[in-house]
This record gives C-alpha cells, sequence and structure tokens, in this order.
C-alpha cells in the first residue's frame, strides 16, 4: 500500500516519479473499455494484445492500456496506438496480432482504419477523424488516455492538482467563488448555476452537510454520465471533493445505477486507491480537511434522479420526491443541507479550479459557458458521445460530427433532453446549443441525450414512446402526473392506432397545461414536453393521422398497408418465404400477392425485398389497389 | 414572542406564525381552500393538488400547493382564479374514474367535484381503468405510519401502476386494535365499504401474484 500523501509537495513528487518511469515515445496500445466496446468484446481483445505483445516478445517494447470509453461506441472496439494516436475500429481478437506487428515495426495497418462514409478515404489519425476532430474534449478527453482503475495515470495527467491547488493555496470561499465566477451549469437537466446552490448550501447553518454525485443517468439514449464515471472516475471524485471543500462538507455520496456495474466497480476502486493516497479521507493532503464517500446503488428507477426523491433513496426511504418549497441544498439528507449535482458538473470542477474561471467563460455563449458532452444517437452515420463547446449549431453537430443522416435519407427532427425535453425540427437546425435556446425551443438540454430522427420516424409515436416510458417511470405521488399521463398515453395509442377522436388535440393540450402548472416535481411538469412540442412542430402528423387515418411517416402499424406492386415484382419469393404470418401469396413464376386479411403490417416484406426489385410498397391513408388476378405470371421483360 | 409573517390572503392582509403554511394561514383568517389529501395529524404530503394555490412574489407568479408552501413576508396569494379552478376540476375529472362505485362517487370527492363543476366519467370512456374506488391518496398509508405507528399499509408499484395494499399479519393487528380511523380518513369510503372489520382483500400478496 502506498504511503498516504501528506501535502501538495508530495503529490508533485509523486506525479514526477510516475512520469519519470514512463516513456512518452514508448508506443501505448490503448483499448477503450467502456460498457459500449465491452459489448463488442473489449476484454477479449485487451487479453488478445496483451498475450500477442507477450508472445512476440515485445513486453518492454509496447504497452498495453485498457481505457475509458473514447466516445465513438458505433466503431468499437476502438483502439489507438499512442503516441501517433492511430485509431483502428472495429478491432477483434483475431487482428491482435497483425496489429502488435504494425505497431513493432512502426507501421500503419490499413485494413482497420476508419473509412470516412463521406469521402470514401482512410483515415490514420484520429484527430483527424470527422467525429472527433469537430470536438472539444476538455472533460471527456482524458478517457483515452487512462486505465480508469489505476489512480496512477489519473495523477500522471495532473489528476487532482486542482484539488492540491484549493487545499494548500485556496480558502473554501475561494473555491466558491471561482465556481460562481465560472458560471458553470448544471448539466444534469436544469442548467442551475453550480455556484448559486453551492453558496447556498454553504450559508445554510448546521456543522453536518453534505455533497451528492448525480449518477442516475436513466434518460432513453443518453449515456455520457455512465461514460464518464467508469472512464475517469477521479475526475469526478476530484470535483466532489472540492465542492465538499467549498461548501464544509465532510461526507459525500455518488448515487450511481445499479444498472451501471463497470461504472459501480470503478468508482469503488478509485475511491479506495484515493482513500490509499491520502486524497480522500481523514486530512487530506495534510490539510486537515477530512471528507469521506460513500457510494449508493440505484434500484432503477428514472425518478430518483429528481434531487429530493434520490435524496430519499439514500436515507433509505422509496425514492419519491417530496414537496421541495425548501430547497434540498438548506434540507436534503437526513434534513442537513445537501448539494447535489451531476457527474458531468463535478468533472468539469476540477478544470475550472485549475484553469480559472475565466478561461471557462472564455467557452460557450453568454449565458452557457464551456462545453456539453452529448451522446448522438439515432439516425444519423457517426454515433457516440461528443463533447462540443456552447453554441455549437444542432446541424454542425448531427452534419459536421455525425456526418448527416443514415442510408441518405431525410432529417425529421432531433429529440434533447429525454422525456423531459422535445423534439426540434428541421427549420431549427441552426439554433446555437445552449441552456436557453433549446428551452425556447421548447425542448431543453437535460442531461444530453441527442436522438436524431428521419423521415421514416412517426412523431405521434414518438411522443407516445416517451409518455410510454413515463408512465412506468413517474412515481405515481400526485394526480396531475399519473392521471395525466395515463390519459395521455391513451389518447395517443389511439391516435397512432387510428382511434383518435375530434377533440383530441384540444385535451391533449389542456392535460398538458395542468400538468405543467399543477404537478408535484420536474418529471410531471415536463412530462408533456414530448407531446408538446411534436404538437407544435408536427400538428399536421397528428391531424393526419385523426382525420384521414393517415401515418405520414407510414410507420403506425394500424394505419400503414404493405402492397406488392405488381409491375415491379420478380416473384423471387423471398418476402414470400420470409413473411411470418404466412400472408404473401404466389409461386414460382407467379406475382406475388399479400392477402391483406392475414397480414399483419410487420414490414418484413418490405425489408427483405432486393433493393433492385423494390417491389413492397406502404400505403397509408389510401385503399390498397387489389391484387392481380389469381395466376399472373412475371413477365420478365429483362430476360426479354 | 415570534414577529409574526405578513402576507396577503385573496386581498386580505394575514399575519401567520413563522413556518406555517398558506393554508393553514389562510384558514386562520377564515379563507376557504379546499383540500383532499390534507390531514390535520399528518404531514404535508402534496400528492393530490386539489389545494393549490397562486402565489407571487417579486412579481412571479407560480402554482404551489398551499399544504406545504411556508408563508413568506410579502407573498401575495390568490386561491380560486380561473387557473386554479381549471386545475381542481381537471384533477377531479382525471381521478374521478377509478374512485368511482357503480359510476358513482362518494363522501368527500362528491362534494368537491361538485362544488368544482368536474364531470367525474368525463374521461370514464378512455381511460378505462378499473374502478379502484381509491384516489392514491396515501392518507391510510400515512395515517397508519405517521399516527398510528406501524406501517401495515404501504404503496406499491410505480406510475400508473402505482397501488395501495396492506400487509396481511401487521393489518391485522393494526386493525385488531380499532378500525374507525382508517374508515374515516379514507375520502372515497372505499376502506369502510370494502373491509369486514378485520380483514382487506387488497393485499401485498395479491399484488405479487398479479391479482391487482
Amino acid at each position: 500500500m502506498p504511503n498516504r500523501l501528506s501535502s501538495a509537495e508530495e503529490l508533485e513528487k509523486l506525479r514526477a516519479e510516475i512520469l519519470s518511469k514512463r516513456d512518452s515515445k514508448k508506443p501505448t496500445i490503448a483499448i477503450c473499455s467502456g460498457t459500449g466496446c465491452e459489448t463488442y468484446g473489449s476484454g477479449v481483445v485487451h487479453r488478445a494484445f496483451l498475450q500477442e505483445v507477450k508472445a512476440q516478445g515485445l513486453e518492454d517494447k509496447i504497452d498495453v492500456r485498457a481505457t475509458g470509453c473514447h466516445g465513438f461506441c458505433e466503431k468499437g472496439v476502438v483502439v489507438v496506438v499512442f503516441p501517433e494516436e492511430i485509431s483502428y475500429v472495429k478491432v477483434k481478437q483475431e487482428d491482435a496480432a497483425e496489429v502488435v506487428e504494425a505497431v513493432a515495426n512502426n507501421k500503419v495497418l490499413d485494413r482497420l482504419l476508419y473509412v470516412d462514409p463521406v469521402t470514401g478515404k482512410k483515415i490514420a489519425k484520429e484527430a483527424d477523424i470527422p467525429f472527433y476532430k469537430n470536438q472539444s474534449r476538455i472533460v471527456f478527453g482524458a478517457n483515452k488516455l487512462i486505465d480508469p482503475k489505476k489512480i496512477e495515470d489519473y495523477i500522471a495527467l495532473g489528476g487532482y492538482s486542482a484539488l492540491a491547488k484549493a487545499l494548500s493555496k485556496m480558502s473554501p470561499e475561494a473555491v466558491l467563488e471561482e465556481v460562481k465566477k465560472s458560471n458553470l451549469r448544471g448539466r444534469g437537466g436544469g442548467g442551475f448555476p453550480a455556484g448559486t446552490k453551492w453558496e447556498e448550501t454553504k450559508n445554510t447553518p448546521g456543522n453536518i452537510k453534505y455533497a451528492v454525485v448525480n449518477c442516475d443517468e436513466g434518460d432513453p439514449g443518453a449515456y455520457m454520465d455512465r461514460s464518464l464515471t467508469e472512464g475517469n472516475p477521479h475526475s469526478v471524485l476530484e470535483g466532489l471533493i472540492l465542492c465538499g471543500y467549498a461548501i464544509g462538507a465532510h461526507q459525500g455520496y455518488i448515487y450511481v445505477r445499479q444498472e451501471y456495474p463497470l461504472a459501480v466497480e470503478n468508482l469503488k476502486i478509485a475511491l479506495q486507491q484515493a482513500e490509499e493516497y491520502g486524497l480522500l479521507g481523514k486530512n487530506i493532503l495534510g490539510s486537515g480537511f477530512d471528507f469521506d464517500v460513500g457510494t449508493h446503488r440505484g434500484a432503477g428507477a428514472f425518478v430518483s434522479g429528481e434531487s429530493s426523491a434520490l435524496m430519499a433513496a439514500i436515507e433509505g426511504k422509496t425514492g419519491e420526491p417530496r414537496l421541495k418549497y425548501i430547497h434540498t441544498a438548506v434540507s436534503g439528507i437526513k434534513g442537513r443541507p445537501t448539494n447535489l449535482n451531476n457527474v458531468e458538473t463535478y468533472a468539469t470542477v476540477p478544470l475550472i479550479i485549475n484553469k480559472g474561471a475565466d478561461w471557462f467563460r472564455s467557452i460557450g455563449t453568454a449565458e452557457s459557458k464551456g462545453t456539453k458532452i452529448f451522446s448522438l444517437v439515432g439516425k444519423v452515420n457517426n454515433t457516440g458521445l461528443v463533447e462540443i463547446p456552447m453554441g455549437m449549431t444542432l446541424r454542425q453537430i448531427i452534419y459536421d460530427i455525425g456526418g448527416g443522416i443514415l442510408n441518405g435519407k431525410k432529417f425529421k427532427g432531433v429529440q434533447t433532453g429525454g422525456p423531459s425535453g422535445g423534439i426540434i425540427p428541421e427549420k431549427h437546425l441552426d439554433t446555437p446549443v445552449d441552456f436557453d435556446a433549446l428551452t425556447d425551443l421548447g425542448s431543453m438540454m437535460g442531461s444530453g441525450g441527442m436522438v436524431v430522427m428521419d423521415e421514416d420516424t412517426c412523431m405521434v409515436d414518438v411522443a407516445r414512446y416517451f409518455v410510454d416510458f413515463l408512465c412506468g417511470e413517474s412515481c405515481g405521488k400526485c394526480i396531475p402526473c399519473r392521471e395525466g399521463l395515463r390519459l395521455l398515453q391513451r389518447i395517443l395509442t389511439d391516435i397512432c392506432n387510428g382511434e383518435g377522436q375530434p377533440g383530441d388535440l384540444d385535451t391533449i393540450e389542456e392535460v398538458a397545461e395542468v400538468m405543467v402548472d399543477a404537478s408535484l416535481c420536474a418529471l410531471g411538469s415536463t412530462a408533456a414536453n414530448p407531446v408538446l412540442s411534436t404538437l407544435k412542430y408536427f400538428r399536421d402528423e397528428y391531424e393526419a393521422h385523426i382525420k384521414e387515418k393517415r401515418c405520414p411517416a407510414k410507420f403506425c402499424k394500424a394505419l400503414t398497408s404493405y402492397y406488392i406492386d405488381p409491375t415491379k415484382c420478380e416473384a423471387c419469393l423471398i418476402c414470400l418465404r420470409n413473411c411470418p404470418a404466412g400472408a404473401v401469396n404466389g409461386g414460382k413464376g407467379l406475382i406475388h400477392w399479400i392477402d391483406q386479411e392475414k397480414c399483419t403490417s410487420c414490414g418484413v416484406c418490405f425489408d427483405v425485398c432486393p433493393p433492385r426489385f423494390n417491389a413492397v410498397v406502404k400505403i397509408s391513408g389510401e385503399p390498397v389497389p387489389p391484387p392481380p388476378p389469381a395466376g399472373t405470371k412475371v413477365s420478365r421483360k429483362k430476360e426479354a | 414572542m415570534e414577529e409574526m409573517v405578513n402576507l396577503q390572503i385573496d386581498g386580505k392582509q394575514v399575519k401567520a406564525r413563522p413556518g406555517a403554511t398558506v393554508l393553514e394561514a389562510a384558514r386562520e383568517a377564515g379563507i376557504k381552500i379546499p383540500t383532499l389529501c390534507v390531514h390535520e395529524k399528518l404531514a404535508p404530503y402534496g400528492a393530490c393538488r386539489i389545494c393549490s394555490v397562486e402565489a407571487e412574489k417579486n412579481g412571479k407568479v407560480k402554482v404551489v400547493a398551499s399544504c406545504g408552501y411556508p408563508v413568506e413576508e410579502g407573498l401575495v396569494v390568490r386561491t380560486n382564479t380561473p387557473r386554479l379552478k381549471k386545475i381542481r376540476k381537471l384533477v377531479l375529472e382525471l381521478v374521478g374514474p377509478q374512485a368511482t362505485f357503480e359510476g358513482q362517487v362518494g363522501g368527500e370527492l362528491r362534494k368537491l367535484a361538485d362544488e368544482n363543476g368536474a364531470d367525474i366519467n368525463r374521461f370514464a370512456a378512455r381511460l378505462a381503468v378499473k374502478s379502484q374506488r381509491c384516489i392514491l391518496c396515501g392518507l391510510c398509508v400515512r395515517y397508519c405510519d405517521e399516527v398510528i405507528g406501524s406501517p401495515a399499509i404501504g404503496f406499491v408499484g410505480r406510475g400508473i401502476e402505482r397501488r395501495v395494499v396492506f400487509y396481511p399479519d401487521k393489518a391485522r393487528k393494526v386493525f385488531a386494535a380499532g378500525m374507525e380511523w382508517a374508515t374515516e380518513v379514507c375520502p372515497t369510503g372505499k376502506i369502510g365499504a370494502e373491509s369486514d372489520g378485520t380483514y382487506f382483500g387488497f393485499t401485498i400478496d395479491d399484488f405479487l401474484a398479479g391479482k391487482l
């Protein structure tokens, strides 16, 4: 076990010692070991690299490192070779030998390089890949450089220097002032200024105070907090300790989802290592400041991300929001002043302390400073975690970083902010992304989910999806949220099923208004946002469903029929064989046709029909043409 | 003596002790705010939102639950605006279908529905919920826990699946000592009507077995 560091100087000495043992020119093979790449088998790939380096007798010439999430999850397993930062994508265990050989001979292995889908060109250096090139990874960037299970990697990069600076040279008030001055706003959803929250906790009288990390990330499609917690746990921890110092708390908690096992594991290791080095616990770095941290694993309730619900859960009670007219900053866990911030907010704090509030304020827009990590998912070419300076436009994120819409389809909307957010249409794509601009559009920043939707997405169905999600994730305590959601769910389901009634849209608006006004917590008051924003920007789609029984995106099953165009069908038997309902008739040489009585609108025929025939068409809102007379043969014009 | 807090409720100047809620201050001043899930012996809960009022501070108006909102110097409260009437009416209409018994509601709920012009069956067909005769106000749950001191009744499930259930062994003991209180706190009359005085049909075991 290492000696506990008893001063800022000792930390610097340790850092120098770690660096002196490292050769920055020595090749390092970094294998992304975040949960995304893990599902692609990064554990196996990592072991293959270790074995291969050993087998080729290169152990003292090449380092192999399992790192935090790199963010380009779609291309997993992602492997980067330092110092040149050559990026290999979709790496499998059988590729290890060749990669190691290439590294040993200072060569680039062409076949595993990233191919730009736009230009078709191969790109060797990670920094040149458009997905990375257009990002500013000040918070997330360290992930690829460190093994999250080794505190020494974090220290080597300057880790805990902000804590050492604060404890040795700054008063708690000075730390608070710096955070206030930076105008860092909460990255978890609300965008409330972190410094103001800290100050309220600090100024509330009391000997016992708490600082808590909210890692109860639960928005569908969002996973930046997971990747940061599992990929760079010490950055979150350092921010938390700094907060404790500033507000006068000596106990911290990290509330982390049970569904994030790697985050839980890496956090526990991080806590233990920080404690061993004297960066946590009693008399941190010899400063006299004590701070302990416990982890609390969430039992999978989305609503527990709400501050008062989260604190109830930490106390061992049901995770339900309470009346919050007295802030949790004043009366939180066990009635004590408690500061709660999100993972990303805490991870940003050490940077602010090190580089100063002015540096932080130089990034971003007038009211939203710094960067924000988004999880860019859905129908874009490049999906993954992207960190951008506030103020970048949605179009830049989706097209420059995301590489545009998948399969050359048309963009339709982008959902931001998860179930509390909304859907933003094409005409607002040039909006600079910041807290206030997104709220003005009827959406919100939320924790940073960004789900891109193409022309095949039905906006009524999207609204129904989020309402469904919340019907199961609301706590059910207050009537406007619980019963409002239930009614919205019934109405939206009816509309999707072609059973919408005149007046439904008025009822939706009436219910939504009361939910906004009267719900107990923010989950309820924002729950109608996905419905209201789609109603605002895509009202015609709702009306088509209700009045014309037509789904413009041809997505809603009850309103969509499938039909085989007899002039295009080549009787290839593929749809006939694949139809799970046995609804496709015809045979060898006979034009296929769909028995509408049997058809379940599953869409398999549409998906399997070879693109060169393109014979299956979707029909909505119009009658399906009658099938050709029984036994009509294919006339093979092309062969004639 | 403590310094009193001055506020205005429906145009009337009201003095309240610090720490009091707006609802308490209003009641003391003889101003009636309708409530449903409030009970004098229980901590404010804020589930029904019937007691919503408009609170104006520094020119900003927001809707708050008066049962839990603390009085503040200079606060301006309005208890019966069109916005609030709309909330009360819709809340009652939303919760109505599951509160009915044979298409009707009784007790406190009936009174509130009449006072607020709420059509209890407005969404009955659309919501198509089982008539539970329960609006999940939590009065029985909270009274049992906070006053009786034995949590024999509890909530299970989340969101629209939320239910009240009894924990059979505990509940038998609690109710053996008299169950008038439970009949009394229930605003829909469910407990009085559905219990034989010693036992309830809807237990945690039924919930776990998927019968509820």
